[in-house]
């Protein structure tokens, strides 16, 4: 069961609120909330639902008095006036409690999906469904080669291919499978946005990666080679004598799979960061000292 | 003329149940582009979704031929910032 939502409240009115105020309000929120107004964002998706729902039943003068008097049971309203007839009639004879005009303060659950009759002015109009919107996280290793995956959307078994390459924060569509259609019309859309998480020791600039390695002093000094991590494997590297700290090279071909064209690939940069010896002994203080004396 | 790229006017509006001079006032506006062949109008179907948007804004929300016209725009520059503050973040991460 849902919380109470009071409905003036969704719809900023007071109980006392005419027809043309209650229309006037669904308009201007309907117009601020409105999902084609507001692409993924699923709050405005939500109160747009809301405001949707506050004005089916208070544009209903029929249904607004129900709901005045009962709150969230206002479509059993019929039933409570017979219960309360019932009642009365027993308390006349028994001197019973009588029913009082108590606010039901629960909120009935949500129409929308729930069989409730459309909003007049879309009766007739064929729509397609509502766009379904979801989000799959993964790991940055996941998309560096193309693999599938089986989502469940809707008790719906999807199986998708997800291409090596895609992007954080990209979305593919699935045509069919979002909400299903109004009034005969084609079901929605399902968007699926890829939220990539990135646990390694690379940063992702769309195809490029960037890292930073390590390199001995004596390697920076007098050149030599290095053995370096890339995405799939280690790779050795030829450093050239005399390197300076924070010297960037470039790994042609080492970075990222380039999204839906194969055996295409980004670069990776790699940052020199230069590794100092440490716990000198006397003899090497003593051989740096002569070097230090040479410069 | 009919192929599955193109849908005629008058069945997109049987379909949706929409009067056709909805779908001419598009036009006009220049909020969609039409194709003529044989005297038939039709629309691509790679822009159904757009005229479906518009459909619904139009009906649901009054919004006439000139605010569309704003709200696609506006909506467009939404649609781009979003990607390059996707995109900027991204690029943040790298500083981080």
């Amino acid at each position: 069961m849902t919380n109470y939502i009071d409905y003036y409240k969704i719809l900023e009115l007071q109980k006392t609120a005419t027809e043309k105020d209650i229309k006037n309000a669904y308009r201007k929120l309907a117009r601020k909330f409105h999902p084609d107004l507001n692409p993924n964002d699923k709050e405005a998706e939500r109160k747009f639902k809301e405001v949707n729902e506050a004005n089916e039943v208070l544009s209903n003068p029929e249904k607004r008095k129900k709901y005045d008097k009962y709150g969230k049971d206002w479509k059993h309203a019929d039933q409570f006036e017979k219960a309360k007839q019932q009642q009365q009639s027993r308390s006349t004879n028994q001197g019973g409690p009588q029913f009082g005009n108590e606010d039901y303060s629960d909120f009935f659950e949500s129409m929308f999906g729930g069989g409730s009759s459309s909003r007049q002015s879309r009766s007739s109009i064929k729509f397609r469904g509502q766009d379904y919107h979801a989000e799959l996280q993964l790991n940055l290793r996941d998309v560096y080669t193309t693999h599938q995956r089986t989502l469940t959307i809707n008790n719906k078994n999807i199986r998708i291919t997800i291409p090596a390459g895609v992007a954080n924060g990209q979305e593919i569509k699935i045509r069919g499978y979002g909400g299903p259609g109004i009034n005969g019309g084609p079901s929605g859309d399902l968007y699926i946005k890829f939220i990539i998480e990135n646990h390694t020791v690379f940063k992702r600039d769309k195809n490029d990666l960037y890292t930073t390695v390590d390199l001995p002093l004596y390697t920076a000094l007098l050149g030599g080679e290095i053995t370096v991590d890339t995405f799939d494997g280690k790779v050795k590297v030829k450093v050239k004598p005399e390197t300076q700290n924070n010297t960037k090279v470039k790994l042609s071909g080492k970075g990222f799979p380039v999204y839906k064209k194969e055996n295409q690939f980004g670069d990776l940069y790699l940052t020199y960061q230069l590794k100092t010896p440490s716990s000198l002994t006397d003899k090497e203080k003593e051989l740096f000292s002569e070097l230090a004396k040479l410069r | 003329m009919e192929n599955k790229d193109l849908i005629s006017i008058e069945t997109f509006c049987t379909r949706y149940s929409v009067p056709e001079t909805f779908v001419h006032s598009l036009r006009e506006y220049q909020l969609i582009e039409t194709h003529t062949d044989g005297g038939a109008e039709y629309i691509k179907v790679t822009h159904l979704q757009s005229v479906e948007k518009m459909i619904r804004l139009h009906f649901e929300l009054n919004i006439n031929m000139e605010g569309l016209d704003v709200v696609n725009n506006l909506l467009h520059q939404v649609t781009e910032l979003q990607k390059e503050n996707q995109s900027l973040k991204d690029r943040l991460k790298l500083y981080e």
